[in-house]
Formats: C-alpha cells, structure tokens, sequence
C-alpha cells in the first residue's frame, strides 16, 4: 500500500466535505424566511425576534457563521433543532444508525443475488439466460423505488398475503427476527434499481474478462471451463462491481427519503422531510451532509479496497 | 475505430453504414416502439386526450377501465387517460430539459478539461468529484428547498446534478481523441484551439456523449417525478406521473388503477431510454471513452 496515495485520498476527502459543507451553508442562508419566524411563527414582537436571533447566534456576520458552521461540521456539531430544540446530533444519530442498518442490508441482498446472476449472465452470453437476465434487469432498472415500495406494500402487507408489517422499526435487542421482519420489505424495495444495476456492471465486466487474453491462454491451456471462470476470471472481473457498490450507496443515501417516508422508518430520510416541510434548518443541512459525508467515507474505501486488491495498481506504484 | 480510417472518404460514404447501424440496431428499435407513442402523445395534449385532464365527475370517481373512461378516473373522478398524456408532456419536458442542461454545462467542462490537461483539468474534474459525492435526490432537494419549485426550477437543479457525470465522460473521450493524429495535424497547421475543440474533437466525441445523455433522460425523469413524489415538483394542478402516485396512494383501496397507469407509463418511458441508451452505446461503441487512461 502506497502511504503518499492514501494521504492524497485522505486530503481529497477532506476538501469534499470542506466544500460541500460551504455550498449547503451558502444555499441554506440564502434561504427565504427568517430562522425567528420560524421558530416564533409569524406574529412574534420585534424584541422576541432579536432575543431568538441572538441565541441562534444570527445576529453575528455572516463570515463567522459560516466557520462556526464548517468548524461544526468537522467537529460534529450542527446546532440544535428550531423546532424542538435538541441537539442536532441527539436527533440525527440514533436515526442515521437506523438508516444504516437499512443501507447495509439491501446492499447484502443486492450483493448476494446480483452478482451470480450477473456471473450467468456473462457465462451463457447470447444464450437464453442472458437473454431472460438481462430483459428483466431493464425492468429493475426502470422501477422508481416508490412504485416497487408502493406495490411491496399493497401486496405484501395486507390479506391474503400479509407477510410483512407496513411499517416501523423494530430495534435488534428485542429480537432479531422481528428486526430483520421489519427491515426486509423497505431493502427489497430500495433494491430494485441498484440491484440490476450491479447485475448488469457484474455482466458487462465479467464479459470483458472473459475475453481478455489471460482467459483465452487458460483456455488454450486446457483449464476446465467451471475453473476458468470461478478461480481466473471471477478475481478481476468483480473488481469494478466494487467502485459500482460504492456508488449506490450514494443512490441509496438518496432512495432512503422516499422508502423511509413510504414505510414510516424512523431514519434520517424521514427525517429530511420533515425538516424541510418545518424548514428547519440545521437538521435539513445535517441531513444533506451527513449522508453525503458517509458517501464520501464510502467512495474513499472503496478506493482503497480496490488499490488493495487489483495486483495491476500495486505494482505501477512500487 | 472505423471513422478514424474513414477520414479520407468523403461524408457522403462514411455516414450510411452508422445510419443503417442505428436505423437496425434491434434494441434501438424496441425503444423507439415503447418511446414514440408517449412522446407523441405528450405532444398532441390536449389534441389526443378525450377529457380535459383537470375536469371532475363527481359521480364517477374511482371508475374502473373500460366503459366512458377507458382507464377509468381518479378519486375527483378525472379521467385517468388524459391525466397520463398531458402527466407525460410535464415529465419528458423535464427529462429532455435537464438533460440538455446537462449536455450544455457538462460538455464544454468536459472537452476543456481534457483538451487542456494540466492543472485545468485537475481543479475542474476534482470541483465535479466533489459535486458527484452530494447523492442526487439530496443535491435535487437542497436546490428545490432554496428556489421555489417548479418545473424550471427541477430541470436547472437535474440539470447541475448532471452536468458533471457528462463532464466526465466528455473528457475521458476528449482525453483518448486529442491525441489522434489528425488533431495534432490541425495543431500542426496552426489551427487555432476553438477550431480545433470544436471542428475536430467534438465531431469525434459526440459518441459517448450522445450515448450517457440518452441514458441521462430515463434518469432524469425518475429523480424528477420522485422529487414531485415528495412534493417539490410542478405541483397540481398540473397533471404530473410522480405527483399522480403520490396520489393514488393514498386511494389505493378504492382503485387501484390510479396507482397503476402513472406507473406503467413512468416504466415504459424509462424503459425506453434506458434500452435505446445501450443500442446507442452497441453500435457508437463507448470503449472509446478510454477508461483506463
């Protein structure tokens, strides 16, 4: 592992969250309606809206705002709610690890049935089961996650088919099985779009690899086609599948708004859209960043993991 | 690659076989099938729609397909049909739109990065990593919560969310060209940069381009009725596929065609692009966008 390539990772990772943490700060306070109004409504005296604007700290220039902002930002610390006055990071935390469970385990199932059937896919190319995989992936790929949630919900969740609860969480001390209960419908519906995506970036490479010369020489060679494909080919044709899950993650970081709301996950998408409909702002600007900064965390180890394991990268560096 | 051999042969000679490509390419015609009859639906309007599509009927709400309204009517009892066509010219609108945005922004970002290289490149593509790292639907909603939303407003906010996947691919393909030879012929002749951005690398670039912009449109369109799903998009009345699922949602028990037809649109029309996005990319062969530069 080459320690320069980290730290330029690291630093680039750090500029990202710098910058984005600006543009959200600089669109938030751009925003129409003033934080006092908010809190008070529209009919507060003029005195109660100064006292709340210097407990906010608004009556300060804007520049020092703005690094008591990003200061907060790398430190962890967004404020505290208008609307209820808690700590930002109070309400945000339990609910991003909510969020997160999510996350993970639609990644899990995207991971488990993409990829073999990507690997299908690619070995019976052209034929029937390329052809029966890849139709149904456009499907996937063209399903909105609040059409599959909402058609997850309708026929799932209620007689004669009422397998899954409609809602809610359900943490894992109280039990694993209804943890998992809860959790399995909302992944299954954000999976429908990363799902196929996986499956046909699985497809696509493993192709290539299987084309490639080392494959043709294994061949040649006289390797049975089942080792071909399993021991040679499987190594680095999966390698871009990792920087692919990566960037869903992204895509769910997102999808979590919609499926959150739709199934009544206490996560942080639900609670953006909260935030927005209050206005409130410092919990709107930690739910635009800390997702974004997760993202950011997921894309750096992705590289990494990918520098790791493709022998090409190494060697050019050593 | 065949157009580069084909420099010396006159255009006349060298456009047919891509034209017969496209104009056979299988997957490309499955799309145009599903994709031109919405399009020229949301066109027609009001021509082809049977109802006005913000007309109640009272007395026929939640009415089922086939009989006066052929896919029935919504919970104010508005024809389903007619609120599909014109729902369809708000959500193409937006999908061409942002995507045009995007190609517009994206495009001269993309061939300057990778025709001037250097520390250009480096500043413009590192500002578009960092634009890239907001997830999409998050980077939608921060633009709709500060600009009022409507429908200029979701395409200028799908639009920047684009604009740098199209940099990108713009610059990798401009990256792989300008190192042909009949570019640095040009240079040779002392051409002066504009031409030689404009008259020789773009001509040469507008294949991956063309191909990630198609793809951009399903995608577009997805993010923008799911925005309108969450209530920041065009807003009612105006027919619109994301705000009518919201909608039927809520109705699902009385009918659930209203879910279904919104739906089954938003599908094929996604569908489509994403479909004639990969005939595209079989047949302008995307290889040369140069990855692994």
């Amino acid at each position: 592992m080459n320690y320069l390539y980290l730290l330029k990772r690291v630093a680039i990772a750090g500029l990202s969250v710098f910058v984005v943490s600006s543009v959200v700060f600089g669109v938030t306070t751009l925003l129409p309606g003033s934080a006092a109004n908010i809190v008070l409504g529209t009919e507060a005296t003029e005195e109660a809206v100064q006292q709340v604007n210097e407990d906010l700290g608004l009556d300060r220039p804007v520049y020092v705002q703005y690094l008591d902002f990003v200061g907060g930002v790398f430190t962890g610390d967004f404020g505290e709610s208008l609307i209820s006055g808690q700590p930002v990071a109070e309400i945000l935390w339990p609910r991003l690890l909510r969020t997160l469970q999510l996350a993970v385990v639609a990644m899990l199932i995207s991971m488990v049935v993409a990829i073999p059937l990507g690997i299908v896919a690619a070995a019976f190319r052209d034929r029937a089961p390329d052809f029966l995989i890849t139709s149904g992936s456009y499907v996937g790929l063209s399903i909105p996650s609040f059409v599959s949630a909402t058609l997850l919900l309708l026929f799932l969740t209620t007689p004669p088919l009422a397998l899954f609860p409609k809602g809610g969480y359900v943490p894992p001390r109280e039990g694993l099985v209804e943890w998992f209960h809860h959790l399995l419908l909302p992944a299954l519906a954000m999976n429908t779009v990363i799902l196929a995506y996986v499956l046909r970036q699985t497809r696509s490479s493993m192709v290539e690899t299987l084309e490639s010369d080392y494959i043709r020489t294994a061949r040649l060679k006289g390797v049975a086609e089942r080792n071909v494909l399993f021991k040679h080919a499987l190594r680095n044709g999966l390698l871009p599948t990792i920087t692919v899950l990566a960037l869903n993650f992204g895509w769910m970081m997102g999808s979590v708004v919609i499926i959150e709301q739709i199934f009544a996950y206490p996560g942080m998408g639900e609670m953006i859209v909260q935030a927005i409909e209050n206005r409130d702002l410092p919990l709107i600007q930690a739910g635009i960043l800390v997702p974004t900064i997760a993202f950011i965390t997921a894309n750096f180890a992705a590289d990494v993991i990918y520098t790791m394991l493709d022998p090409r990268i190494n060697l050019g560096e050593e | 690659m065949a157009t580069e051999d084909a420099t010396a042969e006159t255009d006349g000679e060298r456009l047919p076989p891509i034209v017969t490509a496209l104009a056979t390419n299988r997957r490309i015609l499955v799309g145009l099938a599903l994709l031109v009859p919405v399009v020229v639906a949301a066109i027609l309007g009001e021509a082809v729609a049977p109802y006005d599509p913000t007309e109640t009927h009272v007395a026929q709400r939640y009415a089922g397909p086939g009989g006066q309204f052929i896919l029935g009517t919504d919970h104010l009892g508005r024809d389903l049909l007619s609120r599909v066509i014109l729902g369809g010219r708000t959500s193409l609108l937006l999908g061409f739109g942002a995507t045009a945005l995007g190609l517009t922004l994206g495009v001269p970002i993309g061939l300057l990065a990778g025709y001037v290289k250097g520390r250009t490149d480096e500043v413009l593509m590192r500002v578009m990593d960092i634009i890239i790292s907001v997830p999409t639907l998050l980077l939608g909603l921060l633009i709709l919560v500060a600009l009022p939303s409507n429908i200029v407003n979701v395409i200028l906010a799908i639009g920047v969310v684009y604009a740098p996947r199209i940099a990108r691919v713009t610059r990798s393909a401009t990256l792989s060209v300008s190192e042909q030879e009949y570019v640095l012929a040009a240079r040779a002749r002392g051409e002066s940069n504009s031409y030689i951005l404009f008259r020789e690398i773009l001509p040469n670039v507008t294949g991956p381009v063309v191909v990630e912009g198609s793809v951009r449109v399903g995608y577009a369109i997805m993010i923008g009725t799911a925005l309108s799903f969450l209530g920041l998009g065009s807003g009612p009345p105006n027919p619109d596929w994301g705000f009518m699922i919201a909608t039927a949602r809520e109705h699902i028990y009385q009918t659930p065609w209203f879910l279904i037809w919104p739906s089954l649109a938003l599908l094929v029309t996604v569908m489509a692009t994403n479909v004639i996005g990969d005939g595209l990319r079989d047949v302008l062969d995307p290889r040369v966008t140069g990855e692994r530069q």
